[in-house]
């Protein structure tokens, strides 16, 4: 359980890293710190499924935003009004707080979890499905119209990335516009 | 490979990436394809290859990786692994109901066993990897794009 925590008190102090510094190199690398954190927590929660992918798209997410943001001048919003934003933001703070205590509350405790339904898999799906990798049992087979809405999903942001930064679109800010096949 | 190339990143870059590029690559088929017996599955290996290419374009430029995968053959394939997906789902209607598992379910811990677990896991591979390499040529192009213009 220790290093549970130690992992923990790393991920929080990586976020406020990832917030608070003025370079945005140094906070994309704060956030791949947190991710990976995360990642070694799944694994030693037995979850080497979800530490795989929490890896591989940690990696790529950092990718995407060194080569594809880092380079942007964004916008700082850090004008005026510091008291009325930080007045909002303590209010709605206060208030997830409150409804998040009340639902975590209803949880079980950690460690005993209720395997109402999951028994039933770990029992029968070696026999059902013939696949040893049960997570993939039950995204695959148990679970498939999840896995298929999930895919939906992912297809569905492929085309609206492409619709959006796709060159047809984008004629009237440059003055000439070279095309190759999109 | 290296010399005609004058674009991308440095000489030790390339040739780490050549001797590295082909292990992703197959380290990405083999958790594909053993998605059904080990951890890993279609999406985690999908990512996994989309990022072997990704490596290549970020080493070489972009020249080289569309040689390999072009924007072309990436779209097909992720349409490709989305009916994939879909037929599959539908070919269940033979036994009964959607995303029926009407393959024989085989030997456990062997490679071909399962039912259709596994060809879901190469769909999604497809659908995964195309997909992912499809948004980061998007954004970096477009990076590339406007700063050319400045």
């Amino acid at each position: 359980m220790v290093e549970l925590y130690i992992l923990l008190i790393l991920m929080i102090i990586g976020a406020i890293i990832a917030i608070e510094v003025k370079d945005m190199l140094s906070s994309v690398i704060a956030v791949g710190a947190a991710g990976l954190a995360l990642s070694i927590t799944f694994l030693i929660l037995k979850a080497p499924d979800v530490a795989i992918t929490q890896l591989v798209v940690e990696i790529l997410a950092l990718i995407i935003l060194i080569r594809a943001t880092l380079k942007k001048d964004l916008p700082f919003s850090a004008t005026g009004r510091w008291f009325l934003n930080t007045l909002i933001t303590v209010a709605f703070v206060v208030v997830f707080l409150v409804i998040a205590k009340r639902c975590l509350d209803d949880l079980p405790q950690f460690g005993q979890p209720l395997m109402r339904v999951a028994k039933i898999y770990l029992k029968q799906g070696l026999a059902k499905t013939g696949a040893t990798n049960l997570v993939g049992s039950v995204i695959l087979d148990y679970r498939a119209y999840d896995t298929l809405g999930e895919a939906t999903i992912l297809f569905t942001a492929v085309i609206g990335v492409l619709s959006i930064v796709r060159r047809v679109g984008r004629k009237k800010v440059g003055t000439e516009v070279k095309e190759e096949d999109e | 490979m290296s010399r005609e190339h004058e674009k991308g990143m440095s000489l030790i870059v390339k040739t780490i990436t050549r001797l590295t590029v082909g292990l992703i690559l197959l380290y990405g088929i083999y958790i594909v394809s053993h998605g059904h017996v080990s951890p890993g599955g279609g999406f985690a290996g999908g990512v996994i290859i989309a990022l072997s290419f990704i490596h290549l374009m970020l080493a070489y430029g972009k020249e080289v990786a569309f040689k390999r995968l072009s924007r072309t053959v990436a779209s097909f394939f992720e349409s490709l692994g989305a009916i994939m997906f879909l037929v599959i789902a539908i070919l269940g209607f033979t036994g009964g109901y959607f995303f029926l598992n009407f393959i024989a379910k085989g030997e456990p811990f062997k490679l071909f066993s399962a039912g259709i677990i596994p060809l879901c896991n190469i769909a999604i591979c497809l659908k995964v990897g195309a997909g992912l390499f499809g948004i980061f040529v998007a954004l970096v192009l477009l990076k590339l794009e406007s700063g050319e213009k400045k």
